[in-house]
């Protein structure tokens, strides 16, 4: 349903900058995949994201989504069959809108917005129905400006939001990197909920390598703008953290001592 | 002292009249965080269009709406600066008001036209002196009450619009820009239209203006910015309580009113118009500078008193 071909991304180019962040990068994902994405510090996992979102136009390649190529769409175009989530809380949602304001924003996403009412009453009973699955009681506050929620609880609701107007493909970039350990597991547990509840197609960037593993039915690692690894099914069940880890010096020739996965484990 | 009460009721008529401009600039100062100066430009290119119109002759309420589309405009070609060429938001809004110039002079052919008659010498009924002769009521009083009617009226529009699909997207896009290009609006459609509707109302106000002070001048919007922002700022510490969006619009009003009341009160000093530019400056810096100060001050005590609590410590603790 995803395809991704040869795409290639630098940064900077020409300058003392010039950051090569995707070097050919092959993907494809079949209806109902659930990817996570592991990998250092700049492999790409992040940009990949963003490069099927259109936030920046890919430098060649292909991104193909269910057939129609999407490679020269912008953002908010693209943005008709994607639901994103943002490692930051605060990208997610308006803060100066109420709770069912925004999800009357989400609910209308790559749909035409006209003079009719930003909101109806169905719509409300609606999304008061919806949000109870995130069990936070955030029913009851429908009307409470989003800036007085915590970061966790904006996330759920960004999550929430993504898929209320079911996606094509839902894009998770390190959604629950912010948050404290707590919050992040029972956002993460949402999140497969929610995913196979509507039976979605999933994209999820981590840095947690149990969370990789235990989430999902595929996993790559991505390694200098390049898919390094790709696993399934059962291969994928039996994985354990230091298989990945071995994995990784293997592709990085041992030099990631310091990076951050070392740490989320 | 009738005299004088007279002088105030005048300034809070001019300051409604105004205020319709205040709403045009709180609608890209404070919903999409953009302080736009086309303002100056596009308030004279309302007035400036409505006098020449109503020199040869043209229906004045026909003349305020070519006014209002007038600004329109302008603000099409401040918001195509800023998002097509990604010009940024201030400066595109002085390269359309220092382009408005001589198109504001060519309109009326000189730098100031009197609208007490047309150019056939037939007097020229402007929509206060007509109200007036419908209601009875003195000219000052007509002037305040449809004044009052019309900024109504806006405000119920600009409500309503806010409230609409469109409307939301667009305080979303000030809001939250990045949200709202994932959730597949374009922000450089909202952000024009905002600042094509923001620009109309401006140009609408500077209209019915000229028609208030019969006469249209390349000069008349020249401050209007500061003038906007200090009527918010005054609405906002005046009337900070109210959170509803409408009303928050109706309190911008009340402190246009305000504003053009100390400024009556300035003239009746005699201290000259120009003294009510430095204090324009100074309203709107002070109410910018005291949110910061108090909170600088705040943060300075606690720790001040958390060092206290620390050394009261180390003493006992010795």
């Amino acid at each position: 349903m995803l395809e991704l071909k040869n795409v290639r991304k630098t940064f900077n180019r020409g300058t003392v900058n010039e950051k090569k962040a995707l070097n050919g990068v092959n993907l494809h994902l079949n209806p109902g995949d659930f990817v996570t994405i592991i990998g250092g510090n700049g492999a790409g996992k992040s940009t990949m994201l963003n490069m099927i979102a259109g936030v920046y136009p890919i430098d060649s390649g292909v991104i193909t989504l269910d057939g129609e190529n999407i490679s020269r769409k912008p953002e908010h175009k693209r943005a008709k069959y994607l639901g994103r989530v943002f490692q930051d809380p605060m990208r997610g949602t308006a803060t100066d809108m109420e709770i069912e304001e925004n999800m009357a924003l989400a609910y209308r996403r790559g749909k035409f917005r006209g003079l009719g009412w930003g909101i109806s009453k169905k719509e409300k009973e609606f999304f008061r129905e919806q949000i109870k699955v995130l069990g936070l009681g955030l029913e009851d506050r429908m009307t409470s400006k989003v800036g007085l929620l915590s970061g966790g609880q904006r996330q759920a609701l960004t999550l929430l939001m993504a898929t209320l107007q079911e996606p094509k493909l839902l894009l998770l970039d390190e959604h629950t990197a912010a948050l404290d350990p707590k919050t992040a597991k029972n956002v993460l547990e949402l999140t497969g909920e929610i995913v196979e509840s509507k039976k979605l197609t999933a994209l999820m960037v981590t840095h947690n390598m149990k969370d990789a593993i235990k989430m999902g039915n595929r996993l790559i690692m991505m390694h200098e703008g390049r898919v390094v690894y790709d696993v399934a099914g059962e291969e994928k069940k039996k994985l354990a953290v230091r298989d990945l880890l071995q994995k990784f010096e293997d592709v990085s020739g041992g030099e990631f001592a310091n990076d951050r996965m070392m740490l989320a484990d | 002292m009738s005299g004088m009460l007279g002088t105030f009721e005048g300034a809070v008529a001019q300051g409604i009249l105004w205020s319709i401009m205040v709403l045009g600039v709180y609608i890209t100062y404070k919903i999409l965080d953009i302080a736009d100066l086309t303002v100056d430009g596009s308030f004279s290119l309302g007035g400036c269009t409505c006098a020449a119109l109503l020199f040869q002759g043209v229906n004045p309420i026909l003349a305020l709406f070519i006014g209002f589309l007038a600004g329109l405009v302008a603000g099409a070609v401040t918001g195509i600066l800023h998002t097509l060429f990604e010009i940024p938001a201030i400066l595109a809004g002085i390269l359309t008001q220092i382009s408005l110039w001589p198109i504001n002079y060519k309109i009326m052919d000189k730098a100031n036209q009197s609208i007490s008659q047309d150019k056939n010498r037939n007097e020229i009924k402007n929509i206060f002196m007509r109200f007036q002769e419908i209601t009875g009521l003195e000219l000052r009083e007509a002037t305040l009450v449809l004044g009052l009617i019309i900024a109504i009226v806006i405000i119920l529009i600009l409500y309503w619009f806010f409230g609409t699909e469109l409307g939301s997207s667009i305080r979303a896009t000030g809001n939250n820009p990045d949200m709202i290009r994932a959730l597949g609006v374009n922000i450089k459609i909202t952000k024009l239209l905002t600042l094509m509707l923001s620009n109309g109302l401006v140009a609408l106000s500077g209209a019915l203006v000229a028609q208030n002070q019969k006469y249209g001048d390349i000069n008349m919007g020249t401050g209007a910015i500061v003038i906007g922002l200090a009527a918010i700022v005054i609405g906002e510490v005046l009337l900070g309580w109210i959170k509803n969006f409408g009303g928050k619009l109706f309190s911008a009003v009340v402190g246009a009113s305000i504003y053009f009341l100390i400024r009556a009160i300035v003239l009746e000093l005699d201290m000259g118009t120009n003294w009510m530019k430095l204090i324009s400056a100074v309203i709107i810096a002070v109410a910018m500078a005291v949110p910061v100060i108090s909170k600088k001050i705040k943060t300075r005590r606690m720790y001040a008193e958390s060092v206290e609590e620390d050394m009261v410590k180390e003493e006992t603790e010795c």
